[in-house]
């Protein structure tokens, strides 16, 4: 029923209103008597996908590159911006690598954080010979990559790479988590770039 | 507010009981005899009413004619504190007594004044190196070291 004085506006009574739900519903019923098939066109699409030509060098390289797991060796207070590239603001597990250990066991990577001594030199070489092949070192910090302020003291290692063979160096006094983040690109870079049939 | 004793007022208490065994004493400290500095530091520690149960830190300063211990007592039950002095005019091979039997707390830090000062403490249990390795050649935190 139009409502006087306002013309397109129309006011339904309960029965109009049943009548027509009732309609509705029986049509709907009697076009969907059969089920909609499952989409299945994306299948065969997926097959052509899952056949992936590559190398052995490219896989291997990648599987390593992304699972890449970190031995903590914090020193000093460089070990504080790596604890913050751990935490959730900067998140190192993005890259794969949020199983901060301090056993050496199964880590890939040995980031030196902080001021080496010659006493605590012994342990870093010890820790380092105990990781499995294939293993890379970070030195992170200005202390870690020449001894810093401290290169000409009576009890600082000028420079792990006195100690062990660094493959990236991170400067900065401490350097920030991003600088981090990219020195383990590097590492990244580096990983993407061996061979199997030279280096294992 | 841990009150801090003026050396003044404890030096003539220590001078009543032990004489001799003050050579100097300010506002801040009061430097003893190294000789008596055990028994001082025994009546220190023992005294009702002083009863310095607690040794905060030691020191020690190489001032080129001597060097001279800082020690920082405190006492727990009274909540006051002083700081004494004992001094060692031997540069070659300096000597003191240790204080490990009354504060075991000592005994860490005489080993690193060892290690890093090079004077050695009469009755440590454990005198050796703590920070360096055994081996290392001098002091270096003596001034002529380089």
């Amino acid at each position: 029923m139009e409502v006087k004085d306002k013309p397109g506006i129309y006011v339904y009574g309960d029965k109009q209103l049943d009548r027509a739900e009732g309609e509705a519903i029986e049509s709907l019923k009697a076009h969907c008597q059969q089920p909609i098939p499952d989409p299945d066109r994306w299948l065969a699409q997926e097959i052509q996908r899952n056949v992936l030509v590559t190398t052995v060098d490219g896989v291997l390289n990648w599987a390593r590159k992304f699972s890449l797991w970190p031995v903590n060796f914090g020193l000093a207070c460089c070990a504080f911006e790596m604890i913050a590239t751990a935490a959730s603001r900067f998140d190192i597990s993005r890259f794969g690598m949020e199983i901060f250990r301090p056993s050496p066991r199964q880590a890939d990577l040995m980031i030196v954080a902080g001021t080496l001594t010659w006493k605590m030199a012994p342990q870093l070489r010890r820790i380092y010979d105990q990781m499995a092949e294939p293993k890379w070192v970070l030195a992170m910090g200005a202390c870690a990559i020449s001894g810093g302020t401290f290169v000409q003291s009576y009890s600082v290692v000028p420079g792990v790479n006195r100690i062990v063979p660094v493959d990236v160096y991170v400067p900065g006094c401490p350097p920030r988590p991003e600088a981090l983040l990219y020195g383990i690109r590097l590492i990244h870079d580096k990983i993407s770039k061996r061979s199997i049939a030279t280096e294992g | 507010m841990t009150l801090a004793f003026s050396g003044e007022e404890i030096a003539s208490q220590v001078e009543e009981q032990l004489p001799g065994s003050i050579v100097d004493s300010s506002q801040d400290s009061l430097v003893v005899n190294s000789e008596s500095w055990l028994a001082v530091a025994t009546f220190l520690k023992d005294t009702p009413g002083l009863d310095f149960d607690y040794l905060t830190s030691i020191t020690a300063v190489d001032y080129y004619d001597y060097f001279e211990m800082v020690y920082q007592l405190t006492s727990l039950k009274h909540n006051h504190s002083l700081v004494v002095k004992t001094r060692c005019y031997e540069r070659e091979k300096p000597k003191l007594p240790s204080v490990v039997s009354l504060w075991r707390g000592a005994d860490f830090q005489e080993r690193e004044i060892y290690d890093l000062m090079g004077i050695s403490f009469d009755g440590h249990p454990n005198l050796k190196r703590i920070f360096l390795w055994q081996g290392f050649q001098g002091h270096p935190l003596r001034k002529d070291y380089l």
